[in-house]
């Protein structure tokens, strides 16, 4: 590669990297600044983070969000975790189908995803709330996890389970003792895929909440059709602080987890 | 994820379920069918339903649903779907592709800090990303104060609220979509074939042409139906950044159920018409596993 074409691409992935990020820095930046206006720099102040956390309709959707995604991630876990074993090891009648039907919410679009729920609540006389949403986001959850754990389990070699059972250990203690310990990195980024998915989600979640059930996404897609908002930006500069956590950890797991990236 | 794969596969080939798989079965099969199978076929169902006075729907055999799907308002949103959505996913391959391939041939510790540098943004709330160019492009936001600051214009130039805003939404809320996938096969490619290329007397143009390109072929192929599949389906973003001018299927189907036009058989027959479309793609394309194993990077 000539030393040109090296500058190029490096000025080329610079402008990239800048592109994505001007905005959020722009956002972060503004975050701070004492101007109701959100025009040019007045000064700094720490009043739009007062403003968004008094916020009592902000805070309730924020406390939604981390409920949903907790139960989100608590319940498809075990799930995708038992499809990616079930789907992996085994052969058995209808399973095609099953990996297809459980991939289905991962290939549909999101609006399909709301809407079909949205119509099956109502045939059976669901009432829109916390279940309906709960449910819906484990719907999109579970074929995440179980194509990130499915694909650490099938990395597994069979043979050290064998090993295992073969020198005396009970089923139970070899899927503990060697089985586990190879897949639990998987489970845990799949966990926290999970989490982030649901905290993230705005569309299915707009045909199965009530308004009682609000998630912060939905509340601040409302705002934002409202017009400016310096809280907005303060209570986006927060989740853009627990983004960059979230994907340290991820990266700390990952690394812990040894080799594989 | 780059697991040792199906390489190291031992000596017990996968076998019939034993007692403690077909305990794990059961619950998987009735979620399969609960909230995969069921809701599918009650969208189908309200498909060929009549339209309820109050929205929902009552129930019935009509075919009226369907028969919509032909009028003009579908082809002119479907049109502007395919192209805004084709259009996002050509400029996000041109970022992606060099970006990518130079992220890949860094050195290892710069490689980790740029590539964190891609997947930040990824994971940031596309909402979130969506405010912030609403915060620069408004009337009042921040492009329009500096142009008057500047003296460059004497009044506050439209931007927000145009096809154009859409597209740069677009482009950027898909950007990591496109170049992770990338990254990930040219990480895998051995540099090794690009210096052959070069030492063997083709320009950069050719290597690129006839060899990088070639090899980065199924990245790009991923690349393209991450952000062209999405951004097809979408449905919040061009509202926050099109002010609603710009409407996409997204929006179509969402009106039917929870706008104003409540009218659920078309919505749910728009759906189905759009899952099947889906549906086709991801078959044509491969497996959906390109999806999460380029998420899990």
């Amino acid at each position: 590669m000539t030393p040109f074409l090296r500058r190029a691409l490096a000025a080329w992935t610079a402008l990239v990297l800048l592109f994505l990020w001007f905005p959020i820095a722009i956002l972060v930046a503004w975050s701070f600044n004492d101007s109701r206006l959100n025009v040019l720099w007045k000064g700094f102040t720490l009043r739009w983070y007062a403003v968004a956390f008094s916020d009592a309709g902000l805070l309730r959707s924020l406390g939604n969000s981390l409920w949903v995604a907790a139960w989100a991630t608590l319940l498809s876990v075990p799930l995708g975790t038992a499809a990616a074993f079930l789907l992996e090891r085994h052969r058995f009648r209808g399973r095609d189908l099953l990996e297809t039907t459980l991939l289905l919410p991962m290939i549909a679009p999101e609006v399909v995803i709301g809407t079909s729920l949205l119509a099956l609540f109502v045939a059976v006389g669901l009432e829109l709330g916390f279940a309906t949403v709960i449910a819906s986001h484990v719907a999109f959850c579970v074929p995440f996890v179980l194509v990130a754990v499915r694909a650490r389990v099938a990395s597994l070699d069979p043979a050290l389970e064998e090993a295992a059972l073969d020198l005396g250990a009970t089923p139970a203690a070899a899927f503990r003792r060697v089985v586990l310990p190879v897949v639990a990195p998987a489970i845990a980024s799949a966990a926290l895929l999970s989490f982030m998915l649901s905290f993230d989600e705005l569309v299915v979640t707009w045909f199965t909440a009530s308004a009682s059930s609000r998630t912060l996404p939905i509340e601040i897609y409302g705002r934002i059709r409202r017009g400016l908002d310096p809280g907005l930006n303060a209570i986006s500069t927060v989740l853009v602080a627990a983004t960059l956590a979230v994907v340290a950890l991820a990266g700390l797991v990952r690394r812990r987890s040894g080799g594989s990236r | 994820m780059s697991g040792a794969g199906a390489a190291s596969r031992g000596s017990r080939e996968p076998g019939p379920p034993g007692r403690v798989a077909r305990l794990l079965l059961a619950p998987l099969v009735a979620w399969a069918i609960a909230f995969a199978v069921l809701p599918t076929a009650m969208l189908v169902a309200c498909s060929f339903g009549r339209r309820g006075t109050l929205g929902g729907v009552e129930p019935g055999f009509s075919l009226a649903a369907w028969g919509r799907l032909l009028d003009p308002t579908v082809r002119v949103v479907l049109g502007r779907s395919v192209a805004w959505a084709g259009l996002a996913t050509i400029a996000c391959l041109v970022l992606a592709v060099p970006a990518a391939w130079t992220i890949a041939r860094s050195a290892p510790r710069r490689r980790a800090w740029l590539l964190a540098a891609v997947v930040v943004p990824f994971w940031t709330s596309f909402l979130v990303r969506a405010y912030a160019w609403v915060t620069i492009l408004k009337g009042e936001g921040l492009l329009n104060g500096a142009l008057l600051a500047a003296g460059l214009v004497s009044a506050p130039i439209e931007m927000l609220y145009t096809p154009g805003a859409v597209l740069l939404g677009l482009v950027h809320t898909f950007l990591p979509f496109a170049i992770l996938p990338v990254y990930a096969t040219a990480e895998a490619l051995d540099p090794a074939l690009v210096e052959a290329a070069s030492d063997l007397g083709a320009g950069p143009v050719r290597t690129f042409r006839e060899v990088v390109l070639p090899l980065l072929g199924p990245g790009i192929a991923a690349a393209a139906l991450l952000v062209f599949v999405p951004a097809l389906g979408l449905y919040a973003l061009n509202d926050v950044l099109g002010g609603g001018r710009v409407d996409m299927i997204g929006n179509l189907v969402a009106d039917q159920f929870t706008g104003a036009a409540r009218d659920w058989p078309f919505g749910a027959a728009l759906s189905v018409a759009l899952l099947l479309a889906f549906a086709v793609a991801w078959r044509l394309a491969g497996r959906g596993g390109s999806l999460a194993a380029s998420l899990e990077r």
